[in-house]
């Protein structure tokens, strides 16, 4: 159940939202197309979907050319940001939609959803209408919505974006349980990078209509292939004109070899981890240390410190 | 510096902010009279009016075979032209705010043209285009079809006048509701009708509705429009009620004339409690 994105373009008006992008998506896995709004990433999940269709280029899913088949013919399950409920429908009835239209026999429609809406924790809403739900019930009644047609592929369009921190925080949890028991192959487009790092197999980077990098998250965010793919992952800052992230960072009161001289100006706290700004001759550099790091360290504002990039064995002596 | 906060200038300042008795009085009073020197007494005058002679008079005058085929000239008229304009404005609806085509915007401008021109003119219109002389109006003569002075030309003044009624109140829903639940249907399997029969009519069916009682009521009332197309109608053929009611009034048969009169407004006042009806309905979705 592969997606194979074989150089689409695709314009509105003026506006290039997709330049010649190709992509392939391993079948089972959970890719996340991760990048900033109004990048083109939601444009190739809908054109994957066939909400919308291309100037040029092909979609292959499974192997079969659908880039100018309409989405009911495609076998898809979509998900999308304001999860699009059947406002007049019951929650139950919302889920068995997909069912009903291929006509399957009624007790088999009751059977299917009511296993579905157990699997969402939503079967004690059945007969609830969607205004009835929170934002978090009715994105899994959508997810419940989508699965119960068996897709080959889902499609998922900043399917948390609605949603309080906490709620989607659990739902992105949940999200990964769920593909971990049904391993169907799921696309979620994203703009949060810690959504992409926690819950995706691999991650495509688009920005500007163009695929950035394609990898697993570890290999994205350890080896970015560009300046912005390294910063959309995670907080980086400048050091010796070089691109870094601030906890890679060592900070101590004597010189050192490749060190660069530095001003405290600000510390804060924020949690277990002391951010700190000092001023070098190349301008301001963003330090995080952890607690333990930060209790030897000369934190006064105005002490004078050395600011070292840590050797890549370092960062592996860190992580043991 | 402020001034110290003391009872007696909190209790002034209250005073100020709110409007006198006297000037709220005033206003209250001005918009009720306007409203029933303008609406009620009128509307009061004509079934007090009515029923000056008896109910038995009303009875028999609403009997004359005149008056019943004016009624029945109105109700078919009425009926073909909102159910056109059912079909219609819920298909132009879609049309203008589902699909982005060049003239979108002068087709929308259009549809609401007959709001502003008068109906007399309208009616007039028609005639150009589709009386004998008009430029339809030779072949569709030669077709052994009277467009004009019949009632195919009273359903066209009809449907012209009560045009933009549907339309204005389904599009702004549909607009409302946008295309997302549409999108999800196709993803989960609908065909373009099947998506329309199950999801996008349920979600506009009270904006329908109330388009249709609009629609119902303005179809009932027209007069301008329908009296030039059918050059004042004739009796007992082309006449409607509202005809009835102008040309009785003229002979001094004020009890037939009030008669149809209460019966057209007695009709607008049960559309207008549907109307109502249907607004709550529409609100908590």
């Amino acid at each position: 159940m592969s997606i194979v994105v074989d150089r689409i373009s695709k314009r509105f008006g003026g506006f290039t939202a997709l330049s010649d992008v190709s992509l392939e998506i391993g079948a089972g896995n959970l890719t996340a197309l991760l990048g900033p709004s109004g990048g083109g990433k939601s444009t190739l999940l809908r054109i994957v979907a066939g909400l919308e269709h291309p100037d040029s280029g092909a979609v292959h899913i499974d192997g079969r050319d659908v880039t100018w088949l309409r989405p009911q013919q495609r076998d898809i399950g979509f998900v999308f940001q304001h999860y699009a409920a059947f406002g007049h429908l019951s929650v139950f009835r919302n889920v068995a939609f997909g069912l009903e239209i291929r006509k399957r026999p009624r007790d088999e429609i009751r059977r299917r959803v009511t296993d579905l809406l157990e699997l969402v924790h939503l079967e004690a809403f059945a007969d609830r209408l969607p205004s009835q739900l929170s934002g978090g019930q009715r994105q899994r009644m959508a997810l419940a919505r989508a699965l119960a047609v068996e897709p080959r592929v889902l499609l998922l369009d900043e399917p948390f974006g609605a949603l309080d921190t906490g709620v989607r925080r659990e739902l992105r949890d949940w999200l990964r349980r769920l593909h971990d028991e049904i391993p169907v192959t799921t696309v979620l487009v994203t703009h949060d990078q810690e959504e992409a790092l926690e819950v995706a197999d691999e991650i495509a980077v688009v920005n500007e209509g163009r695929v950035e990098q394609i990898g697993s998250p570890e290999l994205l965010y350890d080896r970015p292939a560009s300046e912005f793919v390294m910063g959309f992952l995670g907080p980086v800052t400048r050091l010796g004109g070089a691109l870094v992230r601030p906890h890679d960072i060592d900070l101590g009161a004597e010189a050192v070899d490749g060190a660069v001289p530095g001003v405290v100006r600000r510390v804060s706290r924020v949690g277990a981890e002391v951010r700190i700004e000092a001023l070098t001759t190349d301008g301001t550099v963003v330090v995080h240390l952890g607690r333990a790091a930060a209790a030897g360290a000369p934190l006064e504002p105005g002490a004078e410190v050395w600011l070292r990039p840590m050797a890549p064995e370092r960062i592996a002596l860190g992580a043991v | 510096m402020a001034e110290p906060a003391t009872v007696e200038r909190v209790e002034r300042d209250r005073r100020r902010a709110r409007p006198t008795p006297v000037g709220r009085l005033a206003v209250r009073w001005v918009v009720i009279a306007y409203v029933v020197a303008l609406v009620l007494v009128p509307v009061v005058m004509v079934g007090w009016r009515t029923f000056e002679g008896g109910v038995g008079e009303v009875w028999d005058a609403l009997r004359q075979p005149e008056v019943l085929h004016a009624f029945s000239v109105t109700g078919i008229a009425a009926g073909v032209s909102v159910l056109l304009n059912l079909v219609f404005g819920v298909g132009v609806s879609l049309l203008i705010v589902r699909h982005r085509f060049r003239g979108r915007e002068l087709l929308s401008r259009l549809i609401d043209l007959p709001l502003s021109v008068s109906p007399v003119v309208a009616g007039l219109a028609l005639i150009f285009v589709y009386g004998r002389f008009g430029w339809f109006g030779g072949a569709l003569d030669s077709l052994g079809v009277q467009v004009v002075f019949a009632m195919p030309g009273i359903v066209l003044a009809t449907v012209f006048v009560s045009l933009p009624l549907v339309v204005r109140e389904v599009a702004p829903v549909l607009e409302e509701i946008g295309t997302e639940q549409e999108e999800a249907a196709a993803t989960l399997g609908a065909s373009p009708s099947q998506t329309f029969w199950r999801i996008t009519l349920p979600s506009i069916k009270w904006a329908v509705a109330y388009g249709v009682v609009l629609s119902l009521a303005r179809a009932m009332g027209e007069f301008g429009a329908v009296k030039v197309v059918t050059a004042g109608g004739v009796v007992g053929s082309t006449q409607t009620v509202t005809s009835l009611v102008e040309q009785k009034y003229g002979e001094f048969e004020q009890v037939t004339a009030y008669s149809a009169s209460l019966v057209l407004a007695v009709v607008a006042v049960i559309c207008l409690v549907v109307i109502t009806v249907i607004r709550r309905k529409e609100q908590p979705s």
